[in-house]
């Protein structure tokens, strides 16, 4: 498979990012369009100079016309872009691939997601898709809480080393949370009340689930050469990787449901595209997709930071942490940030355009060198993910 | 004279004591889970009868007073779940609790190639009363066939009808109603004699020559006066497992004799009356090839597989006598007809599919091998009766469902494939990795009218 990339040939130049949480006063609209002044706020452009856009949403509307209409964005090019929970990444991939290639000048990825709307708890999404009734009807918790036990088996934890392990997990993303304006949840949450929640799914309890919220968040992108018009410190795309597997984890037996081999493949294809040898060692830091607990234990294996069966332990050292060797979520994640789909995975990218300019408050990591961010869709099994690794220079 | 040539039986998992129940009594009724109906009952029932046969029945019969659709038919599922050849005539039978016996005379008296009967009930009573107390959930199939090697031979019946007052329900009623029985008794006793002195003169021999007799009644005094009029003895007298399954509608009086099949020996001749808007009485023989005919699970193993004191609001909820809040989740789409058509033997008769270059089994069945990507290269695999084990699972306290929290379950299949599922009669707290499954027909759930069946694994029973 040839996968060569567009290393440094293309630099993000602005960002905008909605608060997260219960928006009962917005709507999908109005975060939009919140989203998309303050990206072309913060690139000092007006509106008028995005030669196209690509808009990731989920469940929340149909067509470019959910942007064109409320931004009066005119006869413009808008794409909407739908890839499960990943669909802000995807977004911010085929924004930046038109631009590489020539096609535009300047592009706004922009994702967005209303979920409070429906009255439901968690994700609830039918997709109106007719069907045969035979579909799975578990929730996305519980798909994800299968890790659980079979890490625990896998690796031989106890049942209360693994609890410790992702208490530790909600544990800190939600005091990097806490030091977070625009997240969902800004509170420090002790371990007894993480650990005491109300089961959800297998041995998640509401604690281990990321937040349902509603939110925008938008990026423009242009060529790298052309970055400086816009800002003098961009940031830099080195590797972007998105991989759609072959969802039959539930229909082989050599599926064991302690990895994403979805997520090994696309950050295989990153690092190669990046130059990255050595993960552990070069990524200074990672958004990554913690939308349960166990799924980000899972995924400091899969993405290279902890070799296989050692991330519980890692965890509980402290490496993932704010003042740890390699920083993870260091926004809060889905968990404390909130995880209105479509854009999530713009709002990682949102923290690295923060954290690679110095402007992350509280929770900036001293001089990091490489950063990624790491986007599923999906459950264990059959699922979708991106890998980006971005940085300033 | 015609005889059957295979039967089997099914009884829900769950029990209701009747020290629960408002109406009180003695003993315990079976309950079907809120994942099943008459359709799904008689499809376990129908499994049971043909496992490992290669019979192909050319009538299908579904008698039932419980029956889904009120318009659709209903024995169609029974077809499609059971892998039932297209041609077959299938017909459901309803109305009175005398449907079961009467359709396995129907069959007996038909000419050409077997027929399958199938009899099931959900029977739901007014709470408080006896119906409810007394009545069972259950189901019963026999294929029945003019075949000289048949386990048994049907060597009398007779058939009594009478346009008699005696339990009634309209489409606009939930419950059923019942005149006094008294009244009903002075109808039915002569009617079950009268039609048990047929069919014994059909058999050429008398009530003293039967080593049991079943009863199948709403009325005990009914059995009570029966059994004194034709001059039974009490140890012709079968039990009636009302204290164990309580009545089954229709599906009451071939539980019965399936009871009898269970456990005779060559050579013997038992009766079973069946007293509703009439009488029905059968007389069978047992026959040397009855030994290798039975089912893989006796109507008694069925009574000891149970969980008892199922807590009575519960049962309530799934007959939806009780309105409860609702979870907090959209309600299931209804399934469309043209995918459902297209899936047809998966989603009914759990038939995936076999590559024929590497072998894998293919569940759901692919076009493309989830193994070796052979394409179009496969051939039927018939998973019903495949045995699994738990390879992981979860409890899931947010799923939509009748019965939260659900157990959902990854399966592994002891000849290869995996499959994703719900597990039914399961208490949580005791699945564990490696749990020996195995895979029941149930009613998911039911959208815009539309009944849902689909599969579910259950620990074996």
């Amino acid at each position: 498979m040839a996968s060569r990339g567009i290393r440094d040939r293309v630099a993000i130049v602005g960002m905008g990012c909605t608060r997260f949480g219960e928006h009962w006063d917005r709507g999908a609209s109005d975060l939009l369009v919140e989203a998309a002044l303050e990206a072309c706020s913060s690139a000092r452009i007006d509106r008028d100079a995005v030669d196209a856009y690509w808009m990731g949403t989920l469940t929340s509307g149909l067509s470019g016309l959910m942007l064109s209409e409320p931004l009066k964005t005119g006869y413009k090019p808008i794409t909407r872009v739908e890839n499960y929970c990943a669909t802000g990444s995807e977004a911010i991939r085929n924004a930046a691939y038109a631009v590489a290639c020539g096609a535009y000048d300047l592009v706004m990825a922009i994702g967005v997601e209303k979920l409070k709307d429906s009255g439901y708890s968690g994700l609830a999404s039918g997709g109106g898709i007719p069907t045969d009734g035979t579909q799975s009807s578990m929730t996305a918790p519980a798909t994800f809480s299968l890790l659980a036990p079979a890490y625990s088996k896998k690796y031989g934890l106890d049942r209360e080393t693994l609890r410790r392990v992702l208490t530790r997990i909600a544990w800190k993303n939600h005091a990097n949370g806490a030091r977070n304006p625009k997240a969902q949840f800004q509170r420090v949450v002790p371990p007894e009340k993480i650990e005491n929640a109300p089961k959800v799914a297998g041995m998640l309890g509401v604690f281990d689930c990321s937040g349902v919220s509603d939110g925008a968040a938008a990026a423009i992108l242009c060529r790298a050469e052309d970055a400086h018009k816009y800002t003098d410190r961009p940031l830099l795309i080195k590797a972007l990787s998105f991989i759609a597997g072959p969802a039959d984890g539930a229909k082989r037996q050599d599926y064991d449901y302690t990895s994403f081999p979805e997520v090994v493949a696309s950050a295989a294809d990153a690092y190669a595209q990046a130059g990255v040898r050595n993960a552990r060692d070069e990524i200074s830091m990672a958004e990554v997709h913690d939308c349960f607990t166990p799924t980000e234990l899972v995924l400091m294996e899969d993405l290279g930071f902890s070799r296989r069966g050692n991330a519980w332990r890692d965890t509980l050292e402290g490496r993932f942490e704010l003042g740890g060797d390699q920083p993870v979520n260091p926004d809060g994640g889905l968990k404390s940030f909130g995880h209105p789909i479509g854009a999530s995975g713009l709002r990682m990218m949102y923290e690295m355009w923060l954290q690679f300019r110095g402007e992350a408050g509280a929770r900036q990591v001293p001089a990091p060198r490489l950063g990624l961010t790491h986007n599923l869709g999906g459950a264990p099994g059959r699922c979708v993910s991106f890998v980006s690794v971005v940085g300033a220079n | 004279m015609a005889g059957i040539l295979r039967y089997g039986t099914y009884v829900p998992y769950c029990r209701l004591l009747r020290s629960d129940l408002p109406g009180r009594g003695r003993g315990e009724r079976s309950v079907a889970s809120f994942d099943e109906d008459a359709v799904s009952l008689a499809v376990e029932a129908g499994r049971e009868a043909l496992r490992d046969s290669d019979a192909a029945p050319e009538n299908l019969l579904l008698a039932s007073t419980s029956h889904p659709y009120a318009e659709k038919l209903n024995a169609a599922a029974v077809q499609a779940a059971l892998d039932l050849p297209a041609d077959v005539l299938a017909v459901d039978v309803s109305s009175s609790t005398r449907a079961g016996l009467a359709a396995i005379g129907l069959a007996s008296r038909m000419a050409g190639g077997p027929s399958l009967v199938c009899a099931a009930d959900v029977v739901v009573g007014a709470p408080g009363g006896s119906r409810e107390s007394m009545g069972g959930d259950a189901a019963c199939a026999f294929l029945i066939g003019n075949d000289p090697g048949a386990a048994a031979e049907i060597v009398g019946a007779a058939s009594r009808t009478e346009e008699l007052l005696d339990v009634w329900r309209g489409p606009e009623q939930s419950f059923a109603r019942q005149w006094e029985e008294r009244f009903v008794q002075q109808r039915l006793v002569p009617a079950l004699v009268r039609a048990f002195d047929r069919s014994l003169r059909d058999a050429g021999m008398p009530a003293g020559r039967l080593s049991r007799v079943a009863i199948d009644t709403a009325h005990p005094k009914i059995a009570a006066s029966f059994a004194a009029k034709t001059g039974l003895k009490p140890g012709q007298i079968a039990d009636n497992l009302l204290e164990s399954v309580g009545r089954p509608g229709a599906a009451g009086a071939g539980l019965l004799l399936a009871s009898l099949l269970d456990s005779a020996g060559p050579g013997e001749v038992m009766a079973v009356v069946s007293a509703a808007d009439g009488a029905e009485s059968v007389v069978v023989k047992a026959a040397p090839a009855l030994e290798d005919s039975r089912p893989a699970h006796s109507v008694s193993s069925w009574i000891r597989s149970r969980r008892s004191g199922l807590a009575y609001h519960t049962y309530l909820k799934w007959r939806g006598i009780l309105p409860f809040e609702p979870p907090r989740r959209p309600d299931p789409p209804r399934p469309a007809a043209p995918p459902m058509q297209r899936a047809e033997r998966w989603k009914y008769a759990f038939i995936g599919s076999r590559c024929t270059t590497c072998g894998a089994t293919n569940l759901p069945p692919q076009r493309v091998c989830v193994a070796c990507g052979a394409v179009d290269a496969m051939a039927p695999a018939p998973y019903a009766d495949a045995t699994a084990r738990v390879a992981t699972y979860t409890v899931d306290h947010l799923a939509y469902s009748l019965q939260q929290p659900v157990v959902a379950a990854v399966v592994d299949f002891d000849q290869g494939g995996r499959f994703a599922c719900e597990l039914a009669d399961v208490d949580p707290a005791t699945v564990e990795i490696g749990q020996e499954l195995e895979m029941t027909f149930r009613r998911l759930y039911t959208s815009d009218g539309v009944r849902n069946y689909f599969w579910k694994a259950r620990p074996r029973r």
